[in-house]
């Protein structure tokens, strides 16, 4: 085959099947101004000249690493063990797409199911699939899951303490159906009620009388939880949860600038055929050796096609890989002790910034990583002006509709030690003056 | 024996008493392979003759079963919540789907036994 495209007769022949006589002919439509416009593009440079205009802009950004990190509002600073990027890196992993075509990908069917299976354990929930998009994808996808669980109720409910960003997005997927996003406690034609574990601010609800609550209207509970505080809180599952989502990003992947992630997903076992996304089981081959395959495809699209319960097919299976590797190195007792550090952190940095002259915890009751800061003057200043020193004490919640300007959400992980919390205070001690 | 009627979908259907009960056909389960789930429809549904009412799953693919007739669903088989096999081993006595209670004359527009086979001739070639 050759690698030229069209020869100049390959283009005559298709000009005139067409009926035109140049190529330009065949861009009339495009208004004359805008046809062929003329591109700012500088000349070109040596290989050494761009890696040093582009080390020079890299230089820019601010790591999170250096300095003071407190800003959370969805991506996390965490620890990651060097041994998540050593098996991910490995090449049968990193470079593969879809790697999972049934039967003949066993290691990364096997690492799905580990994944599944360990993600199942801290949800405390019957099945777990193979990953969605982010943690927003997931919370849409199991309003949509309700929707087929309940038909005839319409109405989607969420408690106060969704992230307003993962409501823009549940939005989206609901543009084009007749379902409805409410606030507020479920009512009779609720399909399902949402609420966050722990909420956008940090704070920490009562699962079992909200899914007692929601269960008495006919409706499906559902619980966003972050993986990592199920490591000391009671699992959603126990508390009643029919689906469970989450983003895994906490769990050894990387902040990123804000991408990609990794949307968590689990339901009950007699839910499982409305849920939507793969599952890697584990079942025998005919001579009785263990092995892993996709199963309860028959929902899928590439089977039931307009039917599917979901036609979005995008995993994060290599993210799903990351996470795998992340809890298996913790372990149970490396999760929990993971989430009790950052708990007894969190306490301790509302304790110190609370008692500074001006400002005020406003979280109140238990809260896990996050909590609102009031301060004595715009917090979007306050966080502009630390940041000028290479400080971020947190977000600045006036980015979202409806939070007061004086709000701070500051976040405490385990990454920052006691020293940190300390010179935060003394900064912000400062900048209030 | 009771006379039993079947739909271009394969679905059959043969009174009894005073409903009529609804299955798969032989055929069609063998076609389908290892059946692994049934979705059945709720007793009191309002079905409609060639209208989807359930989802039977077997290993290889998921399809949808349609109402072999008018009418409203008396009773299901809940055995095959937990022996979806049934449809395979006993397509037309112990994997019944549901029984609809109906009028007779959707059961007259259905094939009868002989009019299926001359049907199913059709459907292979």
């Amino acid at each position: 085959m050759s690698y030229i495209p069209h020869t100049a007769d390959d283009r005559r022949t298709m000009l005139e099947t067409l009926g035109l006589s140049t190529v330009k002919d065949l861009f009339t439509d495009i208004p004359e101004a805008y046809r062929y416009p003329e591109l700012k593009i500088p000349d070109g440079l040596s290989e050494m000249d761009v890696k040093e205009k582009l080390s020079s802009l890299a230089r820019k950004n601010h790591a999170s690493e250096e300095g003071l990190w407190f800003l959370g509002g969805g991506l996390y600073r965490h620890f990651i063990p060097s041994v998540v990027d050593a098996v991910l890196s490995r090449g049968e992993f990193f470079s593969a797409y879809t790697p999972y075509q049934p039967e003949v990908s066993q290691g990364t069917l096997q690492a799905v199911f580990e994944f599944q299976t360990m993600v199942a354990e801290l949800y405390g929930m019957d099945v777990v699939n193979a990953s969605h998009y982010d943690g927003a994808a997931s919370m849409a996808e199991a309003a949509l899951m309700a929707r087929r669980c309940k038909p005839g109720r319409n109405t989607i409910y969420l408690d106060e303490g969704i992230h307003p960003e993962y409501k823009e997005v549940l939005q989206t997927y609901l543009t084009g159906t007749d379902a409805l996003l409410k606030e507020g406690p479920p009512g009779e034609d609720a399909a399902c009620f949402i609420t966050a574990y722990p909420g956008f601010t940090g704070e920490i609800k009562d699962l079992k009388s909200l899914g007692n609550r929601t269960h008495e209207a006919g409706a499906l509970f559902i619980v966003h939880a972050d993986p990592l505080a199920c490591g000391i809180l009671e699992s959603p599952g126990a508390c009643g949860a029919d689906i469970v989502t989450g983003e895994g990003q906490p769990l050894g992947i990387p902040m990123s600038f804000g991408g990609p992630t990794l949307g968590l997903f689990a339901t009950t076992k007699a839910l499982i055929r409305k849920m939507p996304g793969r599952v890697v089981g584990q079942t025998m081959d005919a001579s009785g050796r263990a092995g892993c395959v996709l199963t309860f495809s028959a929902r899928e699209q590439h089977i039931r096609r307009e039917k599917a319960t979901s036609n979005i097919c995008s995993n994060q299976g290599l993210l799903a890989l990351a996470a795998a590797v992340y809890m298996a190195a913790l372990g149970k007792q490396g999760i929990r002790e993971t989430a009790q550090l950052i708990y007894n952190k969190g306490v301790y940095a509302a304790s110190v910034l609370g008692s500074l002259e001006g400002f005020k915890v406003k979280t109140e009751g238990p809260f896990f990583r996050e909590f609102v800061l009031t301060c004595p003057r715009p917090a979007r200043e306050i966080a502009d002006e630390l940041q000028k020193k290479g400080i971020f004490p947190g977000l600045a919640l006036d980015r979202f509709d409806g939070f007061p300007e004086n709000d701070l959400l500051v976040c405490v992980t385990e990454m920052n030690s006691k020293d940190d919390i300390d010179s935060l205070a003394a900064a912000l001690g400062e900048v209030s003056r | 024996m009771m006379e039993i009627r079947y739909a271009k979908t394969h679905e059959w259907a043969g009174k009894e008493g005073d409903l009529y009960v609804c299955g798969l056909s032989e055929y069609a389960q063998d076609k389908i392979g290892d059946v692994v789930f049934v979705e059945l429809p709720e007793t009191g549904a309002e079905v409609e003759q060639n209208a989807p009412f359930g989802v039977i799953e077997s290993v290889k693919a998921a399809n949808d079963l349609y109402s072999p007739l008018n009418g409203e669903v008396a009773e299901v088989n809940t055995a095959l919540e937990d022996e979806p096999e049934l449809v395979n081993s006993s397509p037309l006595e112990d994997g019944w789907i549901c029984k609809i209670r109906s009028d007779d004359e959707s059961f007259a527009a259905l094939m009868s036994e002989d009019e299926y086979q001359v049907y199913l001739k059709g459907q292979d070639e």
